[in-house]
């Protein structure tokens, strides 16, 4: 199973001289010798430590600010790295296993399905300075005005485009269609396409759904993906397939984007932050002058530019861990400016914090200003623990229409009925919610 | 009762015991969840769960994922288990064969993919299956067949995910097919030669036969796993694939379950898959007793 990852590799190799049971005397000598060397060097009393689990690249990275936080609290953090495919099942099972580490990474998407399951704690009432933080950002962590995670980094998508293709990126629709369609006459290049957008990655359409100021889903429950704004964006981001502007393969199918685009077999993708890292890291020299990144376009070109997603990972704290003030001084400590600018130096994840925007190593960089640009510009997900189901029907319904099985406005209508059957649970829940307040005269509940 | 039924009853206690603790409890406990609707609003408070009674079974009837799991499933067992059953039946016939030589080598050879880690096999085979360099369509490219997009068009993805369990799985039958083939007596040959037949002649009259029993136990293992088929799809397209065409209903169950927490749903899934496996099963003995 992909959830499951590598345990802790150090607890099993202690003492390996012990473990052998040798009846050579003279060996047992030197493990006795070995073993007392061994305790000598250990501190008298245990630190704590407490256990984080990192998703992805930021599960890498973070290890090197950990030498920091100890020598500053003397407090250990055994780092777990989660792939962000196993991501969402991992944090779920881990919660019914009882299994959870003290404080982890989550996508702010899960947060309100992780405060429906009671896996994380409310952080109100911590000293934040909540002004620092971008508003849109600061509020996908919060379930019906309660704090439940801290943003750790930003991530909101851009265009990604090659300088030497695109000479003005596009700032409407249709100046994206244009742009694509003089690419694909232009370009000779073998296997070209002028944008890559993987059919198995829900931002895309979504935030073209974002964009035309689609509902997706209402605050009572119901899908709403039969409504034009919808209609109009599900049909711009379908078309670019069908007319061959995008090839239509999710991203297993996709090789090595990096050096595609550095081969300039592609012009233009749509991406977070992690990528500026990733190409500054694998393209040469050349090829590195020959790209930058600009905001998205808009419908219909003002304002400009159009909406980008409040995506990003924040932190939170586990609600059955017994090391919470622990964990909260970890949280505490990534929050700092300083070390957000360092976590920013490291791993090219973009700083949560805006007094860490000041730094010139982002200020003075054009492939990131596009970013702070953006990260004024994004649109909220709908609020509820079903968001990540719905948006990966939203891309399912996308492929099929995307490879011509079913009209855009096929696969819209199936898509409804999908999400609105989904749905039925919220619906009854929320009911019986509404009732209990009322029977209760009124006093507030909980989001469920 | 008398002493020996009681010694009986006392030796069969601790094996009875694992049973029902470890099958029979859980599987009437799956039973009930899928007559719920336990899912992520019930983890956070369980008295938002309800009695559904069949609702997650007629749900799943008009899904139509689900249907196109099954029909993934159905395709994938009625192609895959006579493909792997022919093939380990002609590997284990050219291990068994007078003038092969290093024997003990070829069935490691043929056994090796089955102890081989899957996900070491999708990063290996996901390489030969890619499109545009992949090895797979080069040698196809030499005898002029056009570069086929294995994992990406959903018309390939099942048949790349079929030949690829296949490979990872005819070595276990094949290991089964050559111990029934050296438990049939050489005097039956011998005989069979006196009586005149030829090589084929002996094939169909003494070797067939006599790996009846061996044929029927191979087919039922390997179709009550190929209906299971899981870890194979999930390491080449953890998505389902191109349009869902390498959903099976064993991901479809996982999805639902471990991934949107639909609990109840998934749980129904299972006791439709049990009903498949049973049915398969049931098909079989009555097929062997209606030869025997």
């Amino acid at each position: 199973m992909a959830g499951a990852v590598t345990g802790d590799l150090r607890t099993g190799a202690r003492h390996p001289l012990h473990a052998r049971g040798s009846a050579n005397v003279r060996l047992q000598g030197i493990a006795l010798i070995v073993s007392f060397l061994l305790l000598g060097c250990a501190r008298p009393e245990r630190a704590t430590t407490i256990k984080f689990w990192g998703l992805g690249w930021e599960g890498e990275v973070v290890t090197a600010l950990l030498p920091q936080f100890e020598k500053e609290t003397g407090i250990k953090v055994s780092v777990q790295q989660i792939p962000w495919t196993a991501a969402h099942e991992k944090i779920l099972t881990g919660h019914v296993g009882n299994s959870l580490p003290d404080v982890f990474q989550t996508g702010n998407t899960w947060i309100p399905e992780l405060v429906t399951v009671g896996a994380i704690i409310p952080l109100d009432g911590k000293n934040l300075p909540e002004n620092d933080y971008f508003p849109g950002i600061w509020e996908t962590n919060k379930v019906d005005g309660t704090l439940y995670g801290v943003p750790w980094y930003v991530d909101t998508r851009v265009l990604f485009y090659r300088t030497d293709m695109v000479a003005t990126p596009p700032r409407s629709w249709s100046e994206l269609i244009a742009t694509m369609e003089r690419l694909k006459r232009e370009t000779k290049t073998q296997h070209f396409y002028p944008l890559l957008m993987p059919t198995n990655e829900w931002p895309q359409p979504v935030i073209f759904a974002l964009q035309r100021g689609a509902t997706l889903v209402s605050h009572d429950g119901h899908a709403r993906f039969r409504e034009p704004a919808f209609l109009e964006a599900f049909s711009f981001y379908t078309d670019i397939f069908r007319r061959g502007l995008a090839p239509a393969i999710s991203s297993a199918q996709v090789t090595n984007i990096y050096q595609q685009f550095g081969a300039g077999e592609i012009a233009m993708f749509i991406s977070g932050p992690w990528d500026v890292g990733n190409l500054r890291q694998r393209l040469s020299a050349e090829q590195q002058k020959v790209w930058s990144t600009a905001p998205l376009p808009s419908p219909d070109g003002t304002p400009y530019p159009g909406l980008s997603l409040s995506g990003g990972s924040s932190l939170v704290i586990s609600r059955r861990s017994t090391k919470q003030d622990a964990a909260w001084k970890f949280i505490e400590f990534l929050s700092r400016t300083d070390v957000q600018i360092r976590f920013h130096e490291i791993s090219g994840d973009l700083p949560a914090r805006r007094s860490a925007w000041n730094t010139p190593a982002l200020t003075d960089d054009p492939q990131i200003a596009s970013f702070r640009t953006q990260l004024d510009r994004t649109g909220a997900l709908p609020r509820v623990p079903e968001i990540e189901n719905i948006v990966t029907t939203i891309f399912e319904h996308g492929q099929l229409a995307a490879r011509g099985q079913l009209s855009a406005a096929e696969a819209a209508a199936r898509l409804d009925r999908r999400v609105e059957t989904m749905l039925e649970k919220r619906r009854w829940v929320l009911e019986r919610r509404r009732l209990e307040e009322e029977a209760a005269g009124g006093v507030a509940g909980g989001q469920p | 009762m008398s002493t020996e039924a009681r010694a009986a009853a006392l030796l069969l206690f601790p094996a009875l015991a694992m049973i029902t603790l470890f099958f029979f409890l859980p599987v009437a406990a799956g039973l009930l969840l899928s007559l719920t609707d336990f899912d992520l609003y019930s983890l956070g408070d369980a008295a938002d769960t309800r009695f559904v009674g069949a609702g997650n079974y007629a749900a799943l009837l008009k899904n139509p994922l689900f249907w196109k799991a099954l029909g993934n499933t159905l395709y994938f067992s009625l192609v895959g288990v006579p493909l792997t059953i022919l093939i380990a039946l002609g590997a284990a016939l050219l291990l068994n064969a007078r003038l092969a030589r290093y024997k003990a080598f070829f069935r490691t050879i043929f056994f090796a993919p089955v102890v081989t880690t899957i996900v070491g096999v999708a990063i290996v085979f996901r390489y030969l299956y890619h499109g545009r360099v992949g090895l797979l369509n080069q040698v196809l490219g030499w005898v002029g067949i056009e570069a086929i997009d294995w994992l990406g068009d959903p018309r390939w993805a099942m048949p790349a995910i079929i030949i690829l369990a296949i490979w990872k799985n005819f070595g276990y039958a094949a290991v089964i097919f050559v111990a029934g083939l050296q438990n049939v007596p050489d005097e039956l040959y011998e005989a069979a030669r006196i009586d005149g037949a030829g090589a084929i002649g002996q094939f169909r009259h003494v070797t067939l036969p006599s790996l009846m029993p061996t044929f029927v136990f191979i087919s039922v293992i390997t179709a009550i796993g190929y209906l299971q088929i899981f870890a194979e799809p999930y390491v080449m397209t953890p998505d389902g694939g191109p349009g869902n065409a390498t959903l099976t209903v064993v991901m479809l169950m996982y999805r639902e379950g471990f991934r949107w927490w639909n609990m109840g749903y998934a749980a129904g899934v299972a006791f439709i898959l049990f009903a498949l496996v049973l049915i398969a099963t049931a098909a079989h003995s009555l097929l062997r007793r209606a030869s025997s």
